[in-house]
């Protein structure tokens, strides 16, 4: 027996901040005690708060260290595990609390989240299925062994779920139409090819919770009368993968995949492919399509995959945090209890990647119907370094920006759609009066440019002419004219366009035009970058009366552009200067201003 | 790259009896060809010509086939890579923290553009979109370790660390 389960956050972002190393401090501060055996360390899924890490959660004591360097390990070690007194150094703290916080509910970010697909992420050994069996793990497949297919599909549809994955289908709904379809042959797919750049909600349930999905598609099979499924990873979640393979080697063994699953007449072979790296294999038919070994182009619709799917066969596509809310919707008593959070038309909670210029970054689980002010202020505790909160971008580069003005709408598919974003997987990126929104449109605009398959004209070609307006604004030779011409050819290109991707990309450059117009305006007509990104557009001054002379900015300077005496304010000389910014990362005075090209010193903005 | 020194790697002799043993448990299984690119790519870190004309022969599948899916698929690399790759986020929390500076500067330090590779093949830079840790941007990857909250000025030491 342990006296303690430490656990380490071992998802991508708590790596990257050092969690390994962390690891190998605490173990190799136990074993110098010879006290190593008594305590259990395990390499965890993604407890969410990506901001301080790295994290460690220590057990049964529900005591949250966060921010942690090597060598605090000693202090842990002695204080915590020897002494038995919280280290309270490394507690959480922050302008949102007043005293530092111990456990999940007294943390302000924990405190508006409701963990159902989470659940077991950062709390459970990933690579064990013994830990997920016993949180209940499991059980829901064996209910549904005994029920019958379709009343599966009902209750599925009765709980109200809805797909996760973007279009938020009704999931009952659709099994329904594969158990229907005719034929002995059919498929499972999971859709883990998460492409939306700047999203990380999937990766973090399949590295943190890989049986819930290996359960979710076992209860679809049974649901569907499937007896195969595909799991579809992008090929940049190494450690996802690896965990997936751990965890279906040990579902064979313990008899939940395989023949006579678990002694009942329902056979289930699990397979995995790895993507390639491209983003439109997210459309469920590219998707189908490179399964097969192809070029990952998408098809028309009809006929869906439920009819026509992987190899001619119907297929059930969903998302992976779909799958991962099954198992909870079909245990015992589960449907009403999903069904009692969200709103009226989305029920259930929704991961979110909050990331951008907010201050809690990290992943959020929060029950729909919750408002954007709630997730940006409460959860991620406002805008970094106070500045102003402008805009918030949901759905990726298929989903459109919301505005400060609408910062009390609820959260839910339904609402989202209306203000001219999507739910999309669950990105949201938070911007404040440093983007540049026609930048933003830029950016988007480019990344669908170039994912564009290529197989149908409005998406290859439109795509690129809206492109080559927005390059153009954003250098400074916008035409008066651009904005109509922009909105036509997003119109067109959604009306016609193949698949999803192409239906969909223009939304960023409808919404930043829809919501701030007058930034476009102002790149046209005169010729100004208030946000100081669109380098034509902009010019660097220093504060005059702010400026201490530090020197910081000199020193920081590539092209020797700043000149200025210690302890005077110093100058830019304007023809060397690059806009590089580097300046800006350095100045504590918040002295350098953006300002119109050509104004004076004085006169700032 | 320069083109001598491409001419140079290309001209490696490749051998094919590895390209065999990748390819045997899946003759036959067409819908097999893009886990057997990857596992040749995996084993050469390119997908040299002679290679790839052997893949389509055994699995019989035409070149040009072969080619449309590698060229469709970012990962597959058609030309020897660096002994460091370095991989940009350009995902958009990243490109929101100011990305753009990052891989500006770094294509001024090492004098090679987006997708390429210097002539001393020390460094490959490519794009990715969003290495999953957002909270850290802007993030550059190299080789696998990550490196976060970037600003401009520690880039030169970053590099100068790999060899
Ligand atoms: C361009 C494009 C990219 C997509 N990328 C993804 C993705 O990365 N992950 C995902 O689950 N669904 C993605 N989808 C949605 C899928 O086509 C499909 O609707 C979804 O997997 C269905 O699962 P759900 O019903 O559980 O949401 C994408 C759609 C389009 C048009
Ligand atoms: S956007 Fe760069 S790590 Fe996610």
């Amino acid at each position: 027996m342990y006296e303690k389960h430490i656990m380490i956050c071992g998802a991508t972002g708590c790596l990257s901040s050092g969690s390994n190393q962390i690891a190998e401090a605490l173990t190799e501060e136990l074993e110098s005690r010879g006290i190593r055996d008594k305590y259990r360390l395990v390499m965890g899924g993604c407890p969410g708060f990506c901001e301080v890490g790295p994290i460690i959660v220590i057990f049964p004591d529900e005591v949250f260290y966060c921010r942690l360097k090597t060598k605090d390990m000693a202090e842990l070690v002695e204080q915590h595990l020897i002494g038995g007194e919280i280290v309270e150094r490394l507690l959480y703290k922050g302008p949102d609390v007043d005293a530092p916080a111990r456990f999940y509910d007294s943390i302000p970010f924990y405190s508006k989240q409701r963990f159902n697909v989470l659940r077991n992420s950062g709390v459970i050994d990933p690579e064990s299925i013994d830990e997920y069996i016993m949180r209940g793990g499991y059980r829901a497949l064996k209910r549904a062994l005994e029920m019958d297919s379709q009343a599966i599909c009902d209750e599925v549809k009765d709980a109200g779920l809805r797909g996760r994955g973007g279009a938020g289908f009704p999931t009952g709904m659709k099994w329904g139409f594969t158990n229907k379809a005719p034929g002995p042959k059919k498929y499972i797919v999971c859709n883990a090819d998460e492409g939306d750049p700047g999203a990380f909600m999937d990766r973090s349930i399949l590295e943190g919770d890989p049986h819930a999905i290996l359960e979710g598609m076992l209860i679809a099979g049974k649901a569907c009368g499937a007896d195969e499924g595909y799991i579809y990873c992008r090929a940049e979640y190494p450690l996802a993968i690896k965990r997936l393979r751990t965890a279906i080697e040990q579902a064979k063994e313990y008899g939940f995949l395989g023949n006579n699953i678990l002694g009942y007449d329902f056979n289930f072979k699990m397979n995995i492919k790895e993507g390639a790296g491209a983003f439109v294999c997210g459309e469920e038919t590219a998707l189908l399509a490179s399964i097969e070994g192809k070029r990952g182009m998408p098809r028309p619709r009809p006929p869906f995959p439920a009819q026509v799917g992987v190899f001619g066969k119907p297929t059930t596509i969903n998302n992976v945090e779909t799958f991962a809310n099954v198992p909870l919707i079909v245990r015992e008593g589960g449907a009403e209890e999903f069904k009692k959070v969200g709103t009226e038309g989305s029920k259930g909670t929704k991961v979110f990647a909050l990331a951008g210029k907010v201050r809690n970054t990290g992943l959020v689980e929060v029950p729909m119907g919750i408002t954007i002010e709630e997730i940006i202020f409460d959860v991620g505790g406002g805008i970094q370094g106070g500045r102003e909160f402008k805009a918030v971008q949901a759905g990726g580069p298929s989903g459109g920006c919301i505005p400060q003005d609408l910062i009390n709408l609820p959260i839910d598919y339904d609402s989202l759609t209306q203000a001219g974003a999507i739910m999309g997987s669950g990105g949201l990126v938070v911007m404040d009066d440093r983007t540049c929104m026609v930048d933003l449109a830029k950016y988007f605009l480019s990344f669908t440019q170039k994912e564009s398959c290529g197989k149908c004209t409005p998406c290859r070609e439109g795509t690129k002419r809206m492109l080559e307006i927005l390059e153009r604004i954003t250098e400074g030779e916008g035409k008066p004219e651009d904005l109509d011409t922009l909105d036509s050819l997003a119109h067109s290109i959604k009306d016609s366009a193949l698949c999803g991707l192409g239906q969909t990309c223009p939304n960023p450059v409808l919404t930043t035009i829809r919501y701030f117009r007058n930034e476009y305006e102002e790149h046209i007509n005169e010729d100004y970058c208030q946000s100081g990104i669109c380098k034509p557009l902009f010019q660097y001054l220093i504060d005059q009366d702010n400026c201490t002379g530090c020197r910081a900015c000199v020193r920081a300077c590539p092209v020797e552009a700043i000149e200025g005496e210690k302890k005077e304010p110093h100058e830019i000389i304007q023809d060397l200067c690059t806009r590089c910014g580097s300046c800006i990362e350095k100045c504590r005075q918040d002295c350098i201003l953006i300002t119109r090209v050509g104004s004076e010193a004085d006169v700032g903005n | 790259m320069s083109s001598e020194a491409e001419a140079a790697v290309l001209n490696q002799d490749i051998d094919l009896s590895q390209v065999d043993s990748i390819i045997e448990p899946y003759l036959g299984r067409k819908e097999m060809v893009i886990p057997i690119l990857q596992k040749v790519q995996e084993h050469f870190g390119y997908l040299p010509r002679p290679a790839m004309e052997h893949v389509a022969r055994r699995m019989r599948i035409p070149l040009s086939r072969l080619y449309g899916v590698t060229t469709f698929y970012a990962q597959f690399k058609l030309k020897p890579l660096g002994r460091n790759i370095i991989r940009v986020c350009k995902g958009t929390a990243c490109h929101i923290q100011g990305s753009p500076k990052i891989s500006e500067r770094i294509e001024e330090i090492l004098d090679v553009e987006s997708g390429d590779t210097t002539d001393d093949l020390r460094f490959t830079l490519e794009e990715v979109a969003c290495i999953g840790c957002c909270a850290l941007a802007p993030v550059i990857m190299i080789n696998d370790d990550p490196h976060g909250r970037l600003t401009q000025d520690k880039l030169k030491d970053i590099l100068d660390s790999y060899e």
